[in-house]
């Protein structure tokens, strides 16, 4: 658990994402980047790519061998499918973070849970909505494995994956440092179908800061 | 049951290859040597946006390997491809694979200049190649699945190599469920502690697969994988 300095009056962005609903963004090299889980146990399905070439995006499985651990939190360093650095987690108060959980769909709704569930919202479908402008050059075939923060997805060695019950609870935050420009695609998650969101999807809110004087951002 | 062999070959250690499996076939691969791997991804031929998904595959079947009886989910509900067959028992589907930098600073430089057709060659330059070949590129580059290696994770999240998790001759076979455009590498393994570039060989076959019967294995796996058949299914009506 790292907390961050930084005071909320200072950031240059903050806005609410309310419950099931998409964002993009794009975050300059330097700025801080905060996401706030206000409730608690809120699932935050987030993608990242390079805002100059978006070919360039974050790597679920880059990530994870560069550090050689499957779980993301402070010190972990978001890498593109490059493996160049993208942001680095410089906080975080949750302790946890999964990435390969993976966003729900309606088509792995209906997989997961019943062939009639395709009706209900999905991450998939929010990130479709956030790119539908031409002018962020990003389509389907973009969409890769994402981070989802605040979920907790453990592991074991046997050889299992397992959805095990949230560890974040109201007002924990993660917060990153983009090492280059990136466009920022958030879901904040609609599922109703297990306790990703602890049955009832909550808002998140979202916060920048500029580089800090005489900090290393370009 | 198996049909008659329909054709075979040997992917040479280093080396990728892409074919077209249709519904129907099966892809049988054969690790000759031991300690091969072989990275591979999966796209619907028909329609290349709808492709292998990592998440998916873990999700549906609340698993972090891959063996007899699991399946691999497109981004679609849909199922592209089933294990019907392993000796081998665990195969990794979290580490992706290696680029030319990887590979360079692993193993080091060697030219096709200086070492014609040994050289260091590397999964990512192969896949990109391969995609190439059909009008894909680095977009299209998902999450692969590596087959014949073994990584496990500790309860801190830390992720362990195991090595002779496959020994000579032990083979995997994949029943196609959609036709296929399969792109496979040989390149080492990502995390492989191996400091010497010493990737293996791999033989395959492709044959007719039996229909997929009601109590398939695969499909009555988890419940989860029986709607998987039905979504795929009903794509081929």
């Amino acid at each position: 658990m790292v907390e961050g300095l930084l005071s909320p009056e200072s950031a240059v962005y903050n806005e609410i994402i309310p419950a099931g609903e998409g964002w993009i963004h794009r975050i300059d090299a330097g700025q801080i980047f905060r996401i706030v889980d206000l409730e608690g146990n809120q699932a935050v399905d987030t993608l990242f790519y390079n805002a100059e070439d978006t070919s360039e995006r974050y790597s679920a499985t880059d990530t994870i061998v560069a550090q050689r651990n499957i779980y993301l939190t402070t010190g972990t360093v978001l890498m593109s499918n490059l493996r160049r650095p993208m942001l680095t987690i410089v906080a975080d108060t949750c302790g946890r973070h999964d990435t390969l959980g993976g966003a729900c769909a309606t088509e792995s709704n209906q997989v997961r849970y019943a062939i009639e569930k395709r009706h209900m919202h999905a991450c998939r479908n929010s990130f479709l909505m956030a790119i539908a402008d031409p002018k962020w050059d990003l389509t389907k075939r973009d969409i890769t494995a994402n981070i989802n923060l605040f979920m907790n997805v453990p592991v074991t060695p046997e050889g299992r994956l397992t959805f095990e019950d949230g560890i974040s609870n109201p007002m924990k935050y993660v917060e990153m440092r983009a090492e280059m420009d990136v466009v920022a695609v958030i879901s904040n998650c609609p599922q109703l179908n297990n306790p990703c969101n602890g049955y009832d999807p909550t808002p998140v809110q979202v916060l920048i800061w500029n580089a800090p004087p005489g900090s290393s951002g370009a | 049951m198996s049909g008659p062999g329909l054709w075979q070959d040997t992917i040479q250690p280093g080396s990728s290859w892409s074919l077209i499996l249709r519904r129907g076939r099966e892809l049988r691969i054969e690790d000759v040597e031991g300690a091969a791997n072989v990275a591979a991804i999966f796209y619907n031929f028909d329609c290349p946006v709808e492709r292998y998904n990592m998440p998916d595959t873990l999700k549906a079947q609340h698993t972090a390997h891959l063996t007899r009886g699991f399946v691999l989910y497109s981004d679609m509900g849909r199922i592209l491809c089933s294990i019907t067959e392993d000796s081998c028992g665990w195969h990794d589907p979290l580490c992706g694979h290696n680029d030319a930098a990887a590979v360079r600073a692993k193993y080091g430089s060697s030219s096709y200049q200086s070492a014609r057709n040994g050289w260091h060659r590397n999964p990512r330059d192969n896949f990109l190649t391969e995609l190439g070949k059909y009008g894909l590129g680095l977009r299209d580059l998902t999450a692969n699945v590596n087959f014949f290696s073994k990584v496990v994770v500790g309860d801190d999240g830390s992720m362990e190599f195991v090595p002779r998790n496959s020994l000579p001759g032990e083979s995997v076979t994949l029943r196609a469920e959609m036709n296929l455009l399969v792109i496979l590498d040989t390149g080492q393994h990502p995390l492989d502690p191996n400091p010497l570039y010493s990737p293996k060989p791999v033989r395959f076959a492709v044959r007719e697969s039996a229909p997929v019967a009601p109590d398939d294995l695969c499909r009555l796996s988890r419940p989860e994988n029986t709607r998987g058949f039905i979504n795929t299914e009903r794509y081929f009506l």
